[in-house]
């Protein structure tokens, strides 16, 4: 038994590898992924210059040495508040994914092994969400909840919600008669363990995938609320912010006030989507396009 | 004798016409949806919406007032009566910061928004159809390389980024491109309004020089909003390109000795015209959305940059009248996709979704 099991996740493994080594841009992926984790985790406290100090005398300097992004009008280093920034963008993509992951399971689980009338329901809820101009929703609701970093949270993973859910439910609904879960059920299992335990870990790969390509999307989606001047407020270093901030200076020659933040928005939501490709390749050689 | 090919178009026009009622009659239950959704959210303002409508200068009576006249007063479902109500009447309620009807404001600058819209996808289908066709065609090609760096930018790049570095540099390095504020620079006079849309109206007023001007004005914001479109088409070009290529009916024209250009431009292309078709629902989604951003980086007055506008004035009203506008257009559009879809392939039925 142990052995089998070892055999199929050396296989597994294998498989990882033979995909990985076949597409190295998965890879690259991967590893910019790592790197973008790091400056998450310890970029604040590596970064030379305090990232809210400003110093006038240094003020809207092109890079140089002693500041490689150079300076903003109020003299403070474009590449500490970058660099800063990553952890906050982050946080607000992980947090509005990871509600919509959990939201989108229950309710899309309960849905699709259910069916009846909360189906029918939460499709409809659903189809009402997807008939909005979805970043446009998210200004809405942010309108209406008021303009904070978590409503912006709870704004993307409003708009996010629909996929998730709907991945769950249908790959809950496929499963609901098959074999092994009317095995579970017959063993005594209630229908709660038997949909939780049994039958959703099979929709988690997709999940995964959905996650990656989420993600990208989730950030871009939070730099542009705070690029129209939503949620983040000015004196916090975060990429939209920095680019909007950045767009009154471009006309006059300052590009570096804009072009790094951009970068480093660019440069992550890239990453995503390539980590996303590469999983799906994983996951689901088929769906390649 | 000469009614009888006449009655026949005819007759089939009602065997059709019946479930294109019936798919018209499937968004209604949409826009109930999208109303109820929007009602809920002028009702989940944080405080006293009452506060909110009343202004910052009202006192505690003039807020009584206000609440007496929103209804905000009575039970919720009487509350949402009043509201559809007036959304009947087309009332949408008056802008704290314009102080004309919100209807109005959005009414007046919708064409900017539309032009915008129309143009940057124009110019982006034709870029992406032919992109994709000549990617699926020659598979590994340069093409079908550039066609992937494309698309795969344009899913990264976020617009507001993109407009800027074009602003950087087609107007601070090159000079080509006029400041980017508005729709034509002040030394122009508009156009007399017929359509709203510049391009036509000074083409109606014979004002060629106009007609220039507002091009130069239009063609940044388009282009960025086109590269973020172009992806998601060219995407599913080349995706269904590809399967229409290796499917059966290909082959057979193949075998049957037809040109290539028949097979590709004639048999495959038509097929695959079909889900890009419907792409175009999707991206008309991200568009609206993306509008907003375009509009503000390059102050153009439409209602993206007016929502932007109510946004930072805490003008909740504007705010949601333009969140409910775009979810009624986008609804019609849809609409009007999936109609177009019955047209163009008369295989699709409505009852089967």
């Amino acid at each position: 038994m142990s052995t089998a099991a070892a055999k199929s996740g050396q296989t597994a493994f294998g498989h990882i590898l033979y995909v990985l080594k076949d597409n190295p841009v998965t890879l690259i992926a991967f590893f910019m992924f790592a790197v973008l984790i790091a400056m998450a985790v310890v970029g604040p406290s590596l970064v030379p210059y305090d990232p809210l100090a400003s110093e006038a005398a240094v003020a809207l300097q092109p890079p140089s040495w002693a500041h490689w992004f150079g300076t903003d009008s109020l003299g403070r280093d474009v590449f500490s508040r970058v660099i800063v920034a990553t952890r906050l963008d982050l946080t607000i993509s992980v947090a509005a994914v990871a509600l919509s992951f959990v939201a989108g399971s229950v309710l899309g689980g309960l849905a699709g092994y259910y069916g009846g009338w909360l189906d029918a329901g939460l499709s409809r809820i659903l189809d009402t969400i997807m008939a909005f101009p979805l970043f446009v929703l998210a200004m809405g609701i942010v309108a209406a909840l008021g303009n904070s970093v978590e409503n912006i949270i709870y704004a993307t993973a409003i708009i996010n919600l629909p996929f998730y859910a709907r991945l769950v439910r249908a790959e809950v609904n496929t499963r609901r008669e098959a074999g092994f879960a009317l095995a579970a059920k017959l063993s005594g299992n209630r229908d709660l363990s038997v949909l939780a335990l049994h039958i959703f870990p099979n929709a988690l790969p997709p999940m995964m995938v959905q996650v990656s390509l989420n993600l990208g999307w989730a950030i871009l989606n939070a730099a542009g609320l705070s690029f129209i001047g939503l949620g983040v407020r000015p004196p916090t270093a975060e990429w939209g912010i920095m680019v909007a901030e950045g767009a009154n200076f471009i006309v006059s020659g300052e590009w570096w006030l804009a072009l790094f933040p951009g970068l480093f928005l660019v440069i992550a939501v890239f990453t995503f989507n390539l980590l996303g490709d590469g999983l799906r390749d994983i996951v689901d050689p088929r769906r390649r396009t | 004798m000469a009614a009888a090919p006449l009655a026949l178009p005819r007759l089939g026009f009602l065997r059709r016409g019946r479930p294109i009622l019936m798919r018209i009659a499937q968004a209604i239950p949409v826009v109930v949806g999208v109303v109820i959704i929007s009602f809920v959210l002028t009702r989940a303002l944080p405080g006293d919406p009452a506060v909110y409508f009343a202004g910052p200068t009202a006192d505690e009576k003039s807020i009584a007032e206000v609440r007496a006249k929103l209804g905000l007063d009575k039970p919720l479902p009487t509350q949402f009566a009043i509201y559809a109500q007036d959304l009947l009447k087309g009332d949408l309620g008056t802008s704290l910061t314009t102080g004309q009807p919100v209807m109005e404001d959005l009414a007046r600058r919708l064409p900017a928004s539309l032009e915008l819209t129309l143009a940057a996808l124009l110019l982006s289908c034709a870029i992406a159809v032919p992109l994709g066709v000549l990617a699926a065609t020659r598979p590994g090609s340069w093409v079908d390389h550039l066609c992937r760096v494309l698309v795969t930018a344009g899913v990264s790049m976020p617009t507001f980024f993109t407009g800027i570095l074009l602003i950087y540099i087609f107007y601070y390095l090159l000079g080509w491109a006029p400041s980017p504020l508005g729709r034509l620079d002040f030394i122009y006079f508009e156009p007399s309004r017929v359509t709203g849309f510049f391009l036509v109206d000074a083409v109606l007023a014979g004002d060629w020089e106009t007609f220039f001007a507002a091009l130069r004005q239009l063609a940044l914001p388009a282009c960025t909003l086109a590269l973020f479109t172009l992806a998601p088409i060219a995407r599913m070009t080349r995706a269904a390109m590809l399967s229409a290529l290796s499917s059966d009916f290909v082959r057979t024209a193949r075998a049957a000795g037809l040109t290539k250009r028949k097979v590709v431009y004639g048999y495959a292309l038509k097929n695959a015209l079909l889900p890009v078709v419907t792409t175009l629902g999707m991206v008309f989604s991200f568009t609206l959305g993306a509008n907003v951003l375009v509009e503000k980086v390059f102050a153009w007055p439409g209602i993206g940059s007016y929502a932007v506008e109510a946004l930072v004035a805490s003008d909740y009203a504007a705010v949601q009248g333009f969140v409910l506008a775009m979810a009624l257009l986008f609804v019609a559009l849809n609409l009007v996709i999936d109609l177009l879809y019955a047209a163009i392939d008369p295989r699709i039925g409505f009852k089967a979704r």
